[in-house]
């Protein structure tokens, strides 16, 4: 097929365990050229293809296994790759060079082990079920959430970091957890005793309790829930479920009994190249021991990954010589770091220490015996000091003249190490090895699109740590280089939304003219920043649309308050809030739409949408509908579309809340609510969650203690599920926390800019938001509101203040001098109903109108 | 389409005449309404602050992308100091002035030469009828 004429016989290059050091492997390879060496077999024991570890517990708040995988889909489907999920190998046949699975045997020529680790659980008596679940991998979640149905509390056995992920996995679900750990302080292996009783007085403030120097002596039936854990020292807890995250062990049974050589405290041993002792076989990430050490971060996993994916193309590849296992992360919210030699084990090095007992914020730094250099440092509850330290670390820059600066508090915002300062070998990105001078290339080249540097280095797409230091090295390249980035809205603006945003709101300006003449450039606008700038003076100000100055903002749709089709009639869309109507009203629907002959039609928001009405007749449909007591829909505006509930406690046996009730209640407050794109609202019942509230940019799903919130979903082109934000609200707080969503969305995203991209472009993400909206980090809860109440008062059905104004009537005109529709729009009779007319089925209808 | 392509635009066609098509206050400021004219649906947008009492562009109504009459619908603006009208539906940008596509160089609308007279509104065609109903 390639058109060679010499058949050479491709070698078959088989792959064990699909992680996501086994996933980039194949990834390098292919990149690398692979398939033309080789045929690639790649053998995964779980189900899903590789999926991202790290972020596993996001599992739990709204991301689903898809979402989670690894690269695309289409990286498996080529020729030549052969993926074979939720297939364990059973053997590895050394002496055939063959591997061994329930169906068949596969012969290799180079064979890869990325079999991974596995969580380690101490041997305790009566651990079983519910009380002995672990925290690995997507199965093991789904057995947690299986175990948490109808559960109260949990508990996580180990303070690490894995555990403390996993105890935030439990609250997620709802449950009260709690932590058990057998050292003296949490995090033990990263953080010293400071650190450790910095983290747990923030996490305990979270509500997760916490039980140090406690080791588990046996688990048995409990009285008031489901178990009872007793301690060695006689104390006990009762719980309804165990998870226990005390550390990872090496899979390392096949190739311990293919007779590789083991390590003595687990793993195969590999060398410098990550070869084990078979020539034929490379062993990669927490399967492989490297000096006696077994590395469970994906940094390093990665790093063996690429050399042994470049050694299998004949090319040398970096030798592996260790790993350093600084780490930065944010546990239950809480920020940690922990960088080189935390607890100061070095002979000689000294520590500076700072302490605020106020807020339980903790950071060291250890530093040499000369004074010179970094060693390590700790971080607990601000990890703004992380990127510089490490930076001094690594690249071993000299340390300033006083050091103790480098982890004290800044008025100006944490030192900041200029990054010009970073030699061009420092690295960026640790999970994809990408250097400040790799950065500087991509510049060199002609990249000035973040988004385009990352698709092309991936840097910043692994564990996402960098990113924050990523953006700067690349700004400062760019700016290095005389390069502005061009953010201008269009031509007549050189602002962005958000700027717009801000200097309307602080000049209180209420019309385009004025924002024009002082801000921007050029006459009239366009149709860019027109109706963008007259989505932020309603955002705003919330003055009627259909204002003689806000008319010429408004997109077509918005100035004639219909949604226009592809013949130029309008569709009609009154509010059916909740989607409840009265037979009453569903009655009058159907009269309107009989007497102007409009073909009808259930839309996915709950309502019902009449099509075909043509400019004229607007007016005359709206008086009928604003008489038997309707409003309009706002279907043609970027604002609130539709609150979808289901029946709730009010009909339905399972529903705990009553869901048309509240989706009523948040109807009613936010229509009218114009935004930078549309905004659609669900609220379910229960659990069950038959209104899809998941996939809305709010969603409000009951609890029998009040409302679980979940934001910045989507359905549409690209489906998002939305992100749990918080749990069991009571309906005052629900609202609170909905107000200020929205208003901050409304104030800093893009123009057209759905909920989910822009919760996805907001830089801290979900914990961010939760910082702004929840603790009120940036001060400006009770603004913003203020802000949605001032909307809220101002609402006012559109259409009534329309059809009361003979002035605005006056544009509802087919023709302003005469009284006649469209002569060219045409309809066809279809399943009872009619519809446009398709270009070839014209020729059918006699032409009426006659040329000059 | 051929109502459209029977009406002559030359101003110095013999037979053309100035051509009332309805009063100042039937416009709306920088915005577009539509005028019957014997059978041609003309878009009239006013900019109010182009010259004396503004100046009234008249552009046919018909949107050759979609086959729909509704450009006199579309949002008007200035790019690259031209004044410009966007089709509502697919958002293409047709000059005013000569009715040129900026988007599909292939592509123009018909124009007419339109004037304020007084409260009057009037167009530059052939015919000698006036389109006002009063």
């Amino acid at each position: 097929m390639s058109g060679d004429v010499i058949s050479t016989r491709r070698e078959t290059l088989v792959v064990i365990g699909n992680g996501m050091v086994g996933h980039h492997c194949v990834e390098q390879l292919i990149a690398l050229g692979a398939l033309s060496h080789y045929e690639v077999h790649i053998f995964g024991e779980e189900r899903q293809r590789a999926y991202d570890r790290v972020h596993l517990s996001e599992y739990f708040g709204g991301r689903d296994a898809e979402s989670l995988a690894m690269g695309e889909q289409a990286l498996y489907q080529q020729p030549g790759v052969h993926l074979h999920l939720g297939t364990p190998v059973l053997e590895i046949d050394r002496d055939h060079r063959q591997v061994v699975t329930a169906s068949g045997r596969t012969a290799y020529d180079q064979l890869v082990l990325a079999t991974g680790s596995f969580p380690f659980v101490p041997p305790i008596q009566g651990a079983e079920g519910t009380s002995r679940l672990v925290y690995r991998t997507l199965d093991d979640l789904d057995a947690i959430r299986q175990a948490a149905d109808g559960a109260r509390r949990g508990v996580v056995v180990g303070g690490g970091l894995l555990g403390l992920e996993a105890a935030n996995a439990l609250r997620s679900l709802g449950l009260e957890a709690h932590v058990v750990e057998f050292a003296p302080r949490l995090m033990p292996v990263q953080l010293d005793a400071e650190g450790g009783a910095a983290l747990r007085a923030r996490i305990e403030a979270l509500g997760v309790a916490v039980h140090l120097s406690r080791a588990t002596s046996a688990i048995i039936r409990g009285d008031e829930y489901r178990w009872r854990m007793n301690f060695a020292d006689g104390e006990h807890l009762e719980t309804d479920l165990v998870v226990f995250s005390a550390g990872i062990r090496p899979q390392d049974a096949l190739a311990r009994s293919a007779g590789l050589n083991m390590a003595e405290r687990g793993g195969v041993v590999v060398d410098n190249h990550c070869r084990t002792s078979d020539p034929a076989i490379h062993a990669i990430g927490e399967c492989a021991s490297w000096n006696g050490q077994v590395f469970g971060l994906v940094a390093p996993g990665y790093q063996m990954a690429r050399l042994v994916a470049a050694r299998l193309l004949g090319q040398t590849g970096e030798p592996f010589t260790g790993a350093d296992m600084s780490t930065k992360l944010k546990l239950l919210g809480v920020d940690v770091g922990s960088i080189g030699d935390a607890q100061g084990a070095t002979p000689g090095s000294r520590s500076y220490r700072f302490i605020d007992e106020a807020t339980a914020a903790y950071r060291r730094l250890v530093v040499s015996a000369d004074g010179q250099h970094v060693l390590g440092a700790v971080l607990v509850g601000d990890n703004s000091y992380y990127d510089t330290l490490l930076q001094y670390a690594q690249n071993g820059i000299k340390l300033p003249q006083e050091p103790a600066s480098l982890i004290l508090p800044q008025s100006g915002g944490s030192p900041a190490l200029g990054v010009d300062a970073l030699p061009a070998a420092a690295t960026i990105c640790s999970c994809h090895n990408i250097s400040k001078g790799a950065v500087c290339c991509q510049v060199d080249a002609g990249v000035t699109d973040l988004g385009e540097l990352k698709a092309n280095t991936k840097a910043g797409t692994g564990c996402g740590g960098c990113s924050a230091l990523l953006k700067q090295v690349f700004e400062h390249e760019l700016s290095a280089r005389g390069v502005v980035v061009d953010r201008s809205l269009c031509e007549h603006f050189a602002h962005t939304r958000q700027e717009l945003y801000d200097i309307i709101r602080v000049e209180g300006i209420t019309r385009f003219e004025q924002v024009l003449a002082r801000h921007g450039k050029g006459e009239l606008g366009c149709d860019i920043c027109k109706p963008a700038v007259g989505s932020i003076l309603a955002s705003c100000w919330n003055e009627p649309v259909m204002d003689p100055a806000l008319v010429p903002l408004q997109d077509t749709n918005d100035t004639f308050m219909a949604n226009m089709q592809k013949n130029g009639t309008y569709s009609v869309v009154p509010r059916i809030a909740g989607g409840e109507i009265t037979p009453e009203k569903l009655i009058v629907l159907g009269e309107v739409a009989r007497k102007y002959d409009l073909y009808t039609k259930i839309t996915g928001g709950q309502r019902i949408d009449l099509f075909g009405a043509q400019l004229h007749d607007l007016p005359d449909i709206w008086g009928e509908l604003i008489a038997a007591g309707f409003e309009t829909g706002h279907a043609y505006g970027k604002s609130l579309r539709t609150v979808k509930s289901c029946v709730g406690s009010t009909w339905c046996r399972y529903g705990v809340q009553d869901s048309v009730g509240m989706a009523l209640q948040l109807e009613h407050r936010y229509k009218g609510l114009r935004a930078p794109h549309k905004i659609k609202f669900g609220v379910s019942g229960c659990t069950r969650e038959c209104a899809e509230a998941q996939s809305k940019d709010i969603g409000v799903i009951a609890t029998d203690k009040g409302w679980n919130l979940y934001v910045a979903g989507n359905g549409g082109m690209r489906p998002r599920h939305a992100e749990l934000f918080a749990t069991d609200l009571d309906d005052q707080t629900l609202v609170r926390y909905i107000d200020r969503f929205l208003m901050f969305y409304i104030r800093t995203a893009d123009r057209l800019q759905r909920t989910s991209t822009w919760r996805e472009s907001l830089e801290g993400g979900l914990d961010y938001l939760r910082e702004v909206i929840i603790e009120d980090s940036l001060g400006l809860a009770a603004e913003l509101e203020t802000q949605m109440q001032l909307v809220v008062d101002r609402y006012e059905c559109e259409w009534t203040n329309a059809i009361n104004d003979p002035e605005k009537l006056k544009r509802f005109r087919t023709f302003v001098n005469d009284g006649r529709g469209d002569p060219d729009i045409h309809f066809v009779k279809e399943r009872g109903q009619r519809r446009p007319a398709r270009a070839t089925e014209l020729t059918l209808i006699p032409v009426t109108e006659e040329a000059l | 389409m051929t109502q459209a392509q029977a009406l002559s635009i030359e101003p110095n066609d013999p037979v053309a005449h100035w051509h009332t098509l309805c009063h100042r206050q039937d416009l709306v400021a920088n915005s577009g309404v539509v005028a019957w004219f014997a059978g041609a649906q003309i878009a009239l947008f006013h900019l109010p602050q182009g010259g004396s009492g503004g100046q009234v562009y008249a552009i046919h109504n018909r949107d050759p992308q979609s086959g729909a009459n509704v450009i006199g619908r579309g949002m008007v603006g200035r790019i690259k100091d031209a004044a410009v009208v966007a089709s509502p539906l697919y958002k293409q940008h047709y000059r005013l002035e000569d009715g040129q596509c900026l988007e599909q160089p292939d592509q123009a609308l018909q124009v007419w030469p339109a004037r304020l007279r007084g409260d009057r509104v009037e167009i530059y065609a052939p015919g000698n009828r006036s389109a006002m109903n009063i």
